[in-house]
């Protein structure tokens, strides 16, 4: 009988390949996009514009606040509501985007918040534009703070793209709905899903501890 | 536009959503009480010398903190009646999101023990304590307090998690926003109301985030949920 599983099983070996691609694809696509929107709106909500921060910061706290199943729900059933029509695929895509967004703008923020003040002084009396001091300066600076996070970000966000399976999207999840209807064997299905993802993550998880411990060296931090 | 947004739908059905906030509540209170549980044996092995209890506990932290909560549920949901243990969903669901908050638990106490100077263990040794002693007297009362604010953080992850609870058809919050957008084709009602329940709760969490780490004496720590 396991063996019938295991044939079978190995027989659905296209879906889940295609379901692995479909969980690789809206990652990251939803990765570079929401790693630029992130750093655009961590920038911003650092800014001066106190106006623009603080509707960054609710706007984050609403993200913050809600379940992802229920953000990829309101943005799949009632956005066409409003006369926006989309696709399952494009839900997921906005949905992650504007997650994996929120969760880098803080991080960034943060890392550009822990630049001591001095060194943008230091900036500004060499003559340096605003762009300039950010590019030259400032971010540098931030991104050994904002390295280890942003990449813990992102197996969050692999993670999180499970989620999309809720509104039909074929990915890895999705897929082993579907076999285990026809095979029976939840164990060894989800196993395996599990293992894709596992694949996927476990590299990236072991890199964000090495950043940890390589950027916490780098800054004469003592490691106990 | 949203110019037929139904207030009265709403209100009718205010018991269901009642009902499905109770139920959010009370189940992520038994999955944090679990979570704790799990967190503190795993975190216990962990601080192990021998490899014989660490090794399986970092596997088991290493495993969950690499698959999605979904398909740790998936795997729970339609894996345990092959091995026999056919359950009601709702007491899946719990030792689902128990299990899997139990490696971030596990990870925050750790952190927390971890963050003890060593000169206080040294002291303790000093002072003759046996290992008991000096965990109870010096060690778990220091990094009680430092775990306060990140373990009410894992609390609001767990509370959002809870909905995916949903999926497997139990009655709770997303649950009941699913119910209204599916009978009365009002998903705007239904699935703003919820969202405005759980921002609810995620605001009283993370208030008490703040004021424990007020009453702590600790600094107002960014917590990363």
């Amino acid at each position: 009988m396991i063996w019938q599983q295991l044939q079978s099983l190995a027989g659905s070996y296209p879906l889940a390949l295609r379901g692995l691609g479909m969980t690789v694809v809206l990652s990251l696509i939803s990765l570079v996009l929401g790693t630029l929107l992130g750093f655009g709106l961590g920038i911003l909500r650092t800014g001066g514009n106190r106006l623009i921060s603080a509707a960054i910061g609710a706007w984050v706290d609403l993200i913050r606040g809600t379940p992802f199943l229920v953000q990829i729900f309101l943005i799949f059933f009632i956005l066409p509501e409003l006369g926006i029509e989309l696709d399952a695929f494009t839900a997921g895509i906005i949905a992650l985007t504007n997650l994996a967004a929120c969760f880098i703008c803080e991080i960034v923020a943060a890392g550009i918040r822990s630049v001591p003040t001095g060194q943008v002084e230091a900036a500004l009396a060499s003559g340096l534009s605003r762009w300039q001091r950010m590019r030259q300066v400032v971010l540098p600076q931030a991104m050994r703070i904002v390295l280890p996070p942003l990449v813990g970000q992102y197996v969050l966000l692999i993670k999180d793209s499970s989620v999309v399976s809720a509104i039909g999207l074929t990915d890895l999840t999705r897929v082993g709905w579907l076999v285990v209807q026809r095979v029976p064997n939840g164990l060894l299905v989800f196993f395996l899903v599990g293992l894709g993802y596992f694949i996927v993550c476990y590299p990236l998880i072991m890199l964000a501890r090495r950043l940890e411990q390589r950027m916490g060296a780098a800054h004469g931090e003592v490691q106990l | 536009m949203l110019e037929n947004f139904s207030f009265r739908t709403i209100v009718e059905y205010l018991p269901l959503f009642g009902q499905g906030l109770v139920t959010t509540v009370w189940l992520s209170l038994i999955s944090f009480a679990g979570a704790l549980a799990v967190g503190i044996v795993l975190s216990a092995m962990n601080l192990q010398r021998g490899w014989l209890f660490r090794v399986p506990a970092k596997a088991y932290i290493d495993a969950v903190r690499a698959t999605p909560l979904l398909a740790q549920l998936y795997f729970l949901y339609f894996g345990l009646p092959r091995l026999g243990f056919v359950l009601p969903e709702l007491v899946v669901g719990i030792l689902a999101l128990s299990l899997n908050s139990g490696a971030y638990v596990a990870e925050i106490i750790r952190a927390g023990i971890l963050s003890i100077p060593r000169g206080q263990v040294e002291a303790g040794v000093a002072s003759g304590m046996t290992y008991v002693q000096r965990m109870r007297l010096v060690i778990l009362p220091q990094a009680f307090k430092v775990t306060i604010p990140p373990l009410l953080g894992q609390a609001i992850v767990l509370v959002k998690d809870s909905a995916l609870l949903s999926l497997i058809s139990v009655a709770e919050l997303t649950r009941a926003g699913q119910l209204l957008a599916s009978d009365r084709f009002m998903p705007a009602e239904g699935f703003i109301t919820i969202a405005a329940f759980y921002l609810l709760l995620y605001y009283c969490l993370k208030g008490l985030a703040a004021l424990s780490g007020r009453w702590l004496g600790l600094q107002p720590a960014r917590s990363s949920t």
